[in-house]
């Protein structure tokens, strides 16, 4: 199943934020949104899930618009990993991982023991199976942001939307998750990646989107759209790309 | 809470019950109690003198239910309202079932109806007074839901407010507006039978929806968009309950009046000591709300010559308690 959009304008309200996007997301493939704080990457994420409506284009799950998708139709196709926010109650871990279920489940239906097993292996999945008693409102934001990505995990889709899932990860963590990240490509999961780290796509997006206002402005094979100067551009400082001694690993720096 | 804490704690409610039919100014012993309500359940006759059996099962009896009704409804669908709105300084009348149940009913009262018109008219008030704001909020829809809702209900409620207070000025002072400060300070007192059986199903249904909806509320008590990327059609989920928490609340205040306190702390305390989970805070909330409705009615009747008003008894009493769970609970909020 394929994440597509075409055309897209997205913003608030009135507002646009950006205009004429097209992306698409395979299974398995791995895409990379890199932009600059302001640049319209959490409004975009939000008009592709459809919790805001599109201003213009169309965005195709499969061979299903949007539009025409329930909630839990859409729950079903794309799992969706926001910033971590505080949370307002401080429920279990477990508990929180488990909502990832909510659309398998019927309006008056609560998690089924079957449901529960998904969430205990989403948590040993990442290695946080030691959280699932602590309170979700008491655990770090690093913490935190792995617990939201197992409830994308126990929600099964074919697609996950991550927004920023490093930005507040320890570098262990950082590099555990794209770990993930990699191994649920390669087992057929289509990711789309918010990140501020260009590093984090150079090693391991097969696709990269440079967005900014007004839109994307670059979409293509990482090595054809990250380069010094189109980063250097994005981001309004300068910035080298360079080979890591011994290998073909090219890595991000500022000049 | 494991099993044993729920059946201890059920237990506790019944020998509240128990305690609750033997008190006050015609004491009646426990083991009377216990007959006369056998015979009136099991058939049969009992030994207890028959003026206790009128005390219990036509005067006390009615007013026992009607205060564990009240009590449960108004915690219960605080408890609703506080993870909908996913605020702890939530209560029931946040939507103005409240004041419009009271507009509705000092309506009533001013009018001179009979008593059942001014209950059903109470009624109407709480559940049209949430319906307005409903409306208002959804013909805006662009922005934020939830605080188009609280905006539009404190707006309302200044309203109501408003045009209660011109109520009492306009009433009869000597005939209608001893009534009408009664109705607004919440007593059971007066409840007949039919009265406490009236209510039965409206807050059974409302606490009813609100029990099988207690996980969709889980998530949707996490934020909006997040619930609805995880699969949950919010608005309706949101409306389902807001629509069985008010049918609940609105039972509720028709027959007892304004009681404020209950549906905004003891669903707090609750959650102190269930955690947040709907599957466990809105049976706890039911119980300790029906608990604390029952003491301080029977406080309220037990305590002298005169009646001291439900809310400003429930104020009194359960501030200290609150207090004092707060010093020394660690879950609930953060």
């Amino acid at each position: 199943m394929t994440l597509s959009c075409d055309a897209l304008a997205y913003g608030y309200g009135r507002h646009t934020v950006g205009s004429g996007v097209s992306l698409a997301v395979a299974p398995g493939e791995v895409a990379c949104l890199l932009g600059p704080n302001g640049g319209g990457k959490t409004t975009l994420f939000k008009t592709l899930l459809g919790l805001l409506p599109a201003q213009g284009g169309s965005i195709r799950l499969g061979n299903d618009n949007l539009t025409d998708l329930s909630r839990a139709e859409v729950a079903r196709r794309v799992a969706y990993v926001p910033q971590a926010a505080g949370g307002y109650f401080p429920f279990q871990v477990r508990e929180v991982v488990l909502m990832g279920r909510a659309a398998y489940l019927g309006a008056f239906a609560g998690p089924t023991p079957r449901d529960r097993q998904h969430a205990e292996n989403a948590l040993a999945r990442l290695g946080i199976a030691h959280l699932a008693d602590a309170q979700f409102t008491r655990i770090s934001g690093g913490e935190r942001q792995l617990v939201l990505l197992a409830r994308a995990l126990a929600q099964a889709a074919p697609i996950i939307v991550l927004d920023e899932p490093g930005a507040n990860l320890d570098f262990g963590n950082q590099v555990r998750v794209l770990a993930v990240i990699r191994r649920l490509a390669v087992e057929g999961v289509g990711i789309l990646w918010a990140t501020h780290a260009p590093d984090h796509a150079l090693a391991c997006a097969d696709r990269v989107a440079l967005v900014a206002r007004g839109g994307v402005k670059n979409y293509g094979a990482t090595a054809e759209v990250v380069n010094a100067d189109a980063l250097s551009d994005l981001y309004g400082v300068a910035i080298e790309i360079r080979n890591l001694a011994g290998g073909d690993r090219r890595v991000c720096v500022a000049a | 809470m494991k099993s044993l804490a729920w059946g201890a704690a059920v237990v506790s409610l019944l020998a509240l019950i128990a305690l609750a039919f033997s008190i006050g100014s015609f004491a009646v012993a426990p083991a009377d109690v216990l007959a006369i309500l056998w015979s009136s359940i099991a058939g049969g006759a009992h030994a207890a003198p028959p003026n206790a059996e009128a005390v219990v099962l036509s005067i006390r009896g009615p007013r026992i239910l009607a205060a564990l009704l009240v009590g449960a409804a108004l915690a219960g669908a605080g408890s609703a309202y506080q993870s909908v709105f996913r605020n702890p300084l939530v209560a029931p009348d946040i939507l103005g079932v409240s004041s419009g149940a009271a507009l509705g009913a000092l309506l009533g009262i001013w009018f001179s109806l009979d008593p059942w018109s001014v209950h059903l008219l109470a009624f109407a008030g709480g559940l049209g007074a949430v319906a307005l704001v409903y409306a208002l909020a959804a013909a805006y829809r662009q922005h934020d839901p939830l605080l188009l809702l609280v905006l539009a209900g404190v707006v309302l409620g200044s309203l109501f407010g408003a045009l209660i207070a011109l109520i009492k000025v306009l009433a009869d002072p000597f005939n209608q507006l001893p009534g009408m400060t009664y109705w607004l300070l919440g007593s059971l007192a007066a409840v007949t039978p039919e009265e406490s059986l009236a209510i039965l199903p409206a807050i059974g249904i409302g606490l009813g929806v609100l029990w099988l909806l207690r996980w969709r509320i889980n998530v949707l008590s996490m934020g909006d968009e997040e619930a609805r990327s995880l699969g949950v059609d919010t608005r309706r989920v949101r409306l389902a309950a807001i629509v069985a928490a008010t049918l609940a609340t609105a039972a509720a205040v028709s027959i007892s009046g304004v009681i404020g306190w209950v549906g905004l702390v003891v669903p707090h305390l609750a959650r102190m000591i269930t955690g947040p989970d709907n599957s466990r805070l809105l049976p706890a909330a039911c119980l300790l709300g029906a608990a604390f409705m029952l003491a301080v009615d029977t406080l309220a009747r037990g305590w002298g010559q005169t009646e001291l008003p439900l809310g400003v008894l429930t104020a009194l009493i359960g501030t200290p308690l609150f207090l004092w769970l707060l010093a020394t609970s660690r879950r609930g909020w953060q």
